[in-house]
């Protein structure tokens, strides 16, 4: 249902990504997800990994701007229209999404997808009654 | 609430009776630099005036101003009015530009000196119960001395810990059991951060006071330190040409800085035009010595931008007081046309949720305009869920430098601890504007 994810604040400037990356590198820590997006001003980052708590603490001690926060995962077949389903539902139930990022698990062969929305419970509920599947923490660690 | 004061009687002097006073000193202060400093003889005879124009303290607007510079072309020793025999003590500030300036005390000068500190640490609430850390760096710099012979004087248990090393600092802050901190505003914040991020709550320190100076500071940088730190802080004022520390320096009631009248002459003026500046105008401070002995000066350009109070205070003290200093008139930045002090931008940021205190201002030149940019530190993640709680901190911070100063800055947010800290006297603007940058 809902899995942990991590934003990291970045300054425009040359190499910090690679510096947040060689800190988990450095902490062995496994990058699930990714997504990136930023301004001409600054960035952020939001990472699934396997060991969120660490990864923050590791960010944290080394000066950047970190917070684990809850988002929905799903899990979705991987086939034309099947994320349309899924939003479909969410707009219906007139829920607004901030971001979403999605990626292709190798072993299962669906589609996962990360969701951040203005009402999560509500949303929650929704894709239940929808019949969409959800992913646990420990399903995202598994893909 | 008891009022404690050091010299009671001299600072709660009728107001005719401290001007009486002054005059009387001035007059024979101006007779002394004239017969014992040639420089102020040479000046005097260029500028048309002897002491015995001296007839009421206005007079003294006919007299020439000293600078920074007359102090540096009489490097070491010149403008000293008594043989290096009876000189006790030498200091010199830092000079960041040339040549240092070098002042010197006689044994009369260092007693003086330690009871205006001791006047200002009891203005403040100290007593001599009190455990006090000195964070300033010791050497040369009137700061870390000045404070150290006045807290003794009131009978304080000095700790002279000097400026550096944080963590130990704040390990003898809490093994000492540290009531008073003595430190510029930029550093007891810093020593804040520090001391919460070793894991200590408010409570396990038993700081009481702070006496912050020799920076200035906003009201909203000093209410931030004051809740973070648990102390009570005060602002003092001094400066090493004149004195160093005790010149003058807040009480509990903070509503200006109490000036010791009976041993220096204040005035207001405007920086440009030097002309004298009416009671309750805002300018350069001109401070003259009355009663030094080792290197009296007449009428010395401070550079610090303050207003003067001359009505009795709130806790009985009668002598004029002076407001906390906007900044050094050095350190005002004309940009567009405006004129900034750093000390604005820090009240236009402090308090904004998850932005920390410490800031940098740049200028830069492009196309002939004038651009400020503020960068800011971003020092908490829970806005990070959205780039509309970003973008929203950026506008406020844009929005208040508009209200406070009517410009339009870029607003860059950086991760903590990106800015440089400064354990003695901060250095928040990088001025591009005359310079080719690279790479753009």
């Amino acid at each position: 249902m809902y899995v942990k994810q991590i934003s990291v604040f970045i300054e425009n400037t040359k190499g910090r990504l690679a510096d947040i990356t060689s800190v988990l590198a450095k902490g062995s820590i496994d990058i699930r997800a990714l997504s990136l997006a930023d301004t001409t001003n600054f960035g952020i980052l939001r990472l699934i990994v396997d060991r969120p708590f660490d990864a923050e603490k590791m960010l944290k001690e080394s000066g950047f701007t970190v917070s684990v926060t809850s988002v929905i995962a799903i899990g979705i077949e991987d086939r034309p229209g099947a994320l349309a389903e899924a939003l479909k539902i969410l707009e219906e139930g007139d829920i607004s999404v901030e971001y979403l990022y999605a990626f292709i698990s190798k072993t299962s062969g669906k589609a996962s997808v990360i969701l951040r929305v203005d009402d999560g419970d509500k949303a929650v509920e929704m894709l239940v009654n929808g019949g969409i599947t959800f992913l646990s923490d420990k399903d995202i660690i598994e893909i | 609430m008891e009022i404690r004061m050091w010299q009671r009687e001299i600072e709660t002097m009728q107001r005719d009776a401290i001007k009486e006073l002054q005059l009387e000193k001035l007059k024979s202060m101006v007779a002394k630099l004239y017969r014992d400093v040639p420089h102020y003889k040479k000046k005097f005879d260029e500028a048309g005036v002897s002491p015995d124009d001296i007839k009421t303290l206005s007079d003294i607007s006919k007299f020439p101003f000293t600078t920074k510079e007359d102090i540096r072309v009489n490097y070491p020793y010149g403008l000293f009015a008594k043989p290096l025999k009876e000189i006790v003590r030498i200091h010199a500030s830092s000079g960041t530009t040339g040549v240092p300036t070098v002042v010197g005390y006689t044994r009369n000068d260092l007693n003086t000196w330690s009871d205006l500190v001791a006047r200002i640490v009891v203005a403040a609430g100290v007593t001599g119960e009190d455990i006090a850390q000195i964070s300033f760096g010791y050497g040369l710099f009137t700061g870390a001395l000045g404070l150290h012979y006045g807290l003794e004087k009131i009978g304080a248990t000095v700790v002279p810990v000097s400026s550096g090393n944080t963590e130990r600092q704040i390990n003898i802050m809490r093994d000492f059991g540290s009531t008073v901190l003595i430190s510029t505003p930029t550093y007891a914040m810093y020593l804040a951060e520090t001391a919460k991020g070793m894991g200590l709550e408010k409570g396990d320190l038993k700081l009481k006071i702070g006496l912050l100076g020799s920076e200035g500071c906003s009201d909203e940088f000093r209410d931030e330190i004051e809740e973070k730190f648990g102390i009570f802080p005060t602002d003092n004022y001094g400066l090493s040409e004149i004195m160093g520390p005790g010149i003058s320096g807040e009480c509990v009631y903070r509503e200006g800085m109490h000036i010791a009248e009976d041993h220096f002459l204040a005035e207001i003026i405007d920086p440009v035009t030097e002309e004298v500046l009416p009671m309750g105008s805002t300018g350069e401070l001109v401070l003259s010595s009355l009663t030094r002995e080792g290197i009296p000066l007449l009428r010395y350009r401070t550079k610090d931008i303050t207003t003067l109070i001359d009505e009795p205070c709130r806790c009985g003290r009668t002598h004029t007081r002076m407001t906390r200093t906007l900044g050094r008139s050095d350190d005002m930045l004309k940009v567009k046309g405006v004129n900034v002090f750093p000390t604005q931008i820090e009240s236009a940021i402090v308090g904004i949720e998850g932005i920390g205190s410490h800031y940098l201002l740049i200028l830069r030149r492009e196309n002939y305009m004038d651009n400020l940019e503020v960068k800011v530190e971003l020092v908490d993640g829970k806005v990070l869920e959205s780039y509309g709680e970003l973008e929203k901190i950026q506008m406020t911070i844009k929005k208040r430098l508009l209200t406070i100063l009517g410009l339009d800055a870029k607003v860059t947010l950086c991760s903590p601890m990106e800015l440089e800290r400064f354990t003695g006297k901060a250095k928040r603007v990088l001025d591009l504007r005359f310079e080719k940058e690279g790479g753009r």
